[in-house]
């Protein structure tokens, strides 16, 4: 039986999201040996924009790269949560950052939120890192991956001199998602 | 003695395509007589061309030769020099095919520097077409496609190689014969790009719309047109009226491009 | 050991396959979205001593990898429809004048500059008819990450054989997209190396045919010298316009193909065997239609997938068969109607053809290719 797992990560240009993205289906694919692809697609603007990153994850095969219902879907900007929180599957997931998406899109999945870029820059010192504070947050909200795994995808993408950093954001990401659930 | 040519002459590709009059024979000449004064070995030295009367030289000499599409020459023979940058690298070629359709590819091996001697044949017309204007035809001269005479103005071609990059370029006339095989060894020594133009005459497409009665009256024109580079330097501007420079007109040396990128190779390889 | 694993971009799979293969060379000018092909050439290259340029223009990237290959070198360029369009000049010398090289276009949309970041399949007739005069093809439309960097393999072994162009044709979506690649081993893909001229040098001809239809290519610089021409030649190299040295010419050229389908074809079928509907889909849209096969399956439709990986030539004769036992077939790709008009041509219509055609910079989805089978059973 097919697993197959969507996670779409939607925001703006230059807000790592891709970056995200990868470092979950290297998680996926790498460290856990399941299945992954990752896609995205962006206008022709390298900052700015809506921007959007997919990973399917399966235990099979994976034939259709594209996200058909989305089982999780991250969004920092009100644009990307008004454009990409559509295809969200019933019984979905949502994650906002609570300070950019004021009008939180309705729909038959539950919305998790808190403030993800602040967290970054108030918490972790860097504004920069948001991505991986959301994606901890993905890692932890999902459960598709296990937390020893992202945490290693996340060491094996970055520069040395800035492991540390982002260890604590994935890590901080993580247990805000596992408080707010708890 | 004698030269011999016929060691470098391809047996039974002659008689050549070229009419009676044109200049390119006495190029081709002198660019036998260059590589042999340089020593260039047969095995190791690739002639490239494009489209056009002047670009069918290469079938004629008995080297590794590339009769390419219209324009592209300088292209190819970066392709080759670049993958094999042990061989000796010449493109021929003429006017519309260098610095018309291949003006892009002629500036930018000029301004990578890459050793190789080029070596364009300035007819100042469109020759295997039937005699269309190119962008060395002087304004006001008569085409086939400038009947009410020729609006454009002219590439001057060695300004044009020097303002691109070329670290050697040289002019002559097809008068001129025993300067054009100096200026290409000159030009096949040198370490980098080098630009020969070598005015020229075309009868049949040029000269009988232009008020020249016979290929003499062409010739003696190139001879009248010449001023060598030294001599110019004692002339005063009305003098210099309508004469061309010739002689080499520019030398400087820069990195050449092939051993910029064995340097790129020694970078990737942790030098 | 355990393999080497990395999650790869299409078009870094595709870079990683050429190297395997032994390309030594890339000449190439920067376009969406192929340009991530260029850059890990770029990088790597060097390391081995190969030789990557960037050119002035399209044209010129192509006259590189044609100037390099006659030295001998395995050549790629990569790039994408516009680049592909300014290129056709010089794939048709590649043609005439027997160069092997490898061409990658990641296909997006057009006519023109399109939708740069787009995916399209809308290239696969200029793949096969885009420059002038009569001329071999051979295309491959690899789906996968870990497909892209074999069938690159494979483009290299092709060119090299046949002694002509061979294009991998990817899209901006499988380009793009991230997947697992196991990176084979040596020895693992096969790799075919050109071969060599074997007669003195003196008794060398390029294109002498005597000894079969594809001649030995001597390389610039070695001790055979001989001239290439993009006119019509004869076997030694030199122009001709002799009536019959020209036929002979142009037909030993798509003979080179025609004579070889079984060797160059290769074909998924998925599915296949009691298929009702059989799906024809290639590349990056494949992919939507083995998904959607496997929906309709579960709801009882007997749907198959027949996947051409070698696009050109295409394989007419299993076309044929699958037509002859299908009720239906339905061929989603992104264009307007293209590679179905081969399919309607090679089947002789004997069942309903129905195509879906998507331009609007999304893939067909799998649901599209569900809806489109039920409708035409």
């Amino acid at each position: 039986m097919s697993s197959r797992y969507e996670l779409r990560f939607s925001g703006a240009g230059g807000q790592g999201l891709i970056t995200a993205g990868i470092i979950l289906a290297e998680a996926a694919a790498i460290v856990e040996g399941q299945h992954a692809v990752q896609s995205q697609s962006y206008g022709p603007e390298a900052r700015g924009g809506a921007s959007k990153s997919e990973v399917i994850i399966s235990n099979e095969p994976i034939d259709y790269p594209k996200a058909t219902s989305v089982d999780a879907c991250l969004a920092l900007t009100q644009e990307a949560a008004d454009k990409y929180a559509i295809g969200i599957k019933p019984g979905g997931m949502l994650l906002i950052d609570s300070d950019f998406v004021k009008r939180e899109p309705q729909g038959d999945f539950k919305t998790v939120k808190f403030p993800i870029i602040s967290t970054a820059k108030n918490e972790i010192g860097r504004e920069i890192v948001a991505n991986v504070v959301a994606l901890g947050a993905m890692v932890a909200l999902t459960g598709i991956v296990s937390r020893e795994a992202g945490e290693q995808a996340v060491i094996a993408r970055v520069p040395e001199a800035f492991i540390e950093l982002n260890k604590k954001a994935y890590n901080t990401g993580y247990e805000k998602i596992k408080s707010l659930i708890a | 003695m004698a030269f011999d040519y016929e060691q470098y002459l391809r047996p039974g590709k002659l008689p050549h395509i070229w009419c009676p009059g044109c200049g390119h024979g006495i190029v081709m000449k002198g660019l036998l007589r260059a590589i042999d004064t340089c020593g260039l070995e047969k095995n190791n030295t690739a002639i490239v061309s494009g489209i056009g009367c002047a670009s069918r030289l290469p079938g004629y000499v008995d080297f590794n030769t590339l009769h390419t599409a219209h324009g592209r020459a300088a292209a190819f023979a970066t392709g080759i020099k670049m993958a094999k940058p042990e061989m000796d690298v010449l493109v021929v070629g003429g006017d519309g095919d260098g610095v018309a359709i291949g003006g892009n590819h002629f500036i930018h091996a000029c301004r990578r520097n890459i050793d190789m001697t080029y070596v364009l044949l300035n007819n100042y017309i469109y020759g295997m077409t039937g005699g269309q204007f190119s962008p060395c035809t002087p304004t006001w001269a008569k085409a086939s496609t400038t009947p009410y005479g020729n609006p454009d103005p002219i590439f001057d071609v060695p300004k044009l190689a020097i303002g691109a990059g070329a670290t050697f370029v040289a002019r002559t006339t097809a008068f001129h014969a025993t300067q054009i095989d100096k200026l290409i060894a000159a030009g096949l020594r040198h370490k980098g790009m080098a630009v020969i133009e070598v005015l020229d005459d075309c009868p049949t497409a040029y000269g009988r719309r232009n008020k020249f009665r016979s290929v003499v009256d062409m010739m003696k024109r190139l001879k009248e047109i010449a001023v060598p580079v030294k001599a110019a330097a004692h002339m005063t501007p009305e003098q210099l009226e309508g004469k061309v420079l010739t002689g080499i007109l520019h030398q400087e040396e820069r990195p050449e491009y092939c051993e910029q990128y064995q340097q790129v190779i020694a970078r990737a390889q942790g030098a | 050991m355990a393999k080497k694993v990395a999650l790869l971009q299409g078009n870094e799979a595709c870079a990683y396959g050429a190297l395997y293969a032994g390309c030594s060379f890339f000449g190439g000018y920067p376009i969406t979205p192929s340009t991530e092909v260029a850059e890990v050439m770029s990088k790597e290259l060097p390391k081995t001593g190969g030789k990557f340029i960037q050119m002035e223009d399209e044209i010129a990237a192509m006259a590189s990898i044609l100037g390099a290959s006659l030295t001998g070198a395995k050549a790629l360029t990569a790039s994408s429809g516009p680049g592909i369009s300014l290129k056709q000049e010089l794939i048709g010398y590649a043609c005439i004048a027997e160069i092997p090289c490898v061409i990658v276009n990641v296909m997006r949309g057009g006519p023109s500059t399109g939708m740069p970041t787009g995916p399209s399949q809308s290239d696969v007739m200029q793949a096969k008819w885009g420059t002038h005069g009569d001329h071999p093809a051979i295309a491959l439309a690899p789906a996968s990450c870990q497909e892209i960097f074999s069938e690159t393999v494979r483009a290299f072994n092709l060119a090299e054989i046949y002694r002509m162009p061979v294009q991998v044709l990817l899209d901006e979506i499988n380009g793009h997209m991230r997947e697992r690649i196991e990176f084979p081993e040596p020895g693992d893909l096969e790799v075919v190396d050109r071969q060599q001229a074997t007669v003195s040098p003196a008794d060398y001809k390029p294109f002498d045919d005597s000894q079969g239809d594809i001649p030995p290519l001597a390389s610039f610089g070695s001790e055979y010298r001989y001239h290439v021409t993009g006119l019509n030649k004869a076997a030694d190299g030199f122009p001709t316009s002799k009536p019959e040295l020209v036929d002979a010419e142009q037909r030993r050229q798509l003979r080179k193909i025609e004579a070889n389908r079984a060797a160059i074809e290769k074909n998924e079928e998925y599915l296949i065997d009691d298929a009702e509907v059989i799906v024809v889909a290639y590349g990056t849209i494949s992919r939507s239609a083995r998904y959607a096969v496997d929906v309709l399956r579960k709801e009882g439709i007997k749907a198959g997938l027949f996947r051409p990986i070698t696009l050109w030539p295409f394989p007419e004769q299993r076309m044929a068969e699958l037509a002859g036992q299908a009720k239906a077939i339905v061929v989603p790709e992104m264009n307007l109607g293209q590679l179905i008009l081969e399919v309607e041509r090679v089947t002789r219509r004997v069942c309903p053809i129905e195509g879906i055609g998507r331009v609007d910079g999304e893939p067909i989805t799998p649901a599209q290719i569900v809806a489109k089978v039920k409708e035409v059973l």
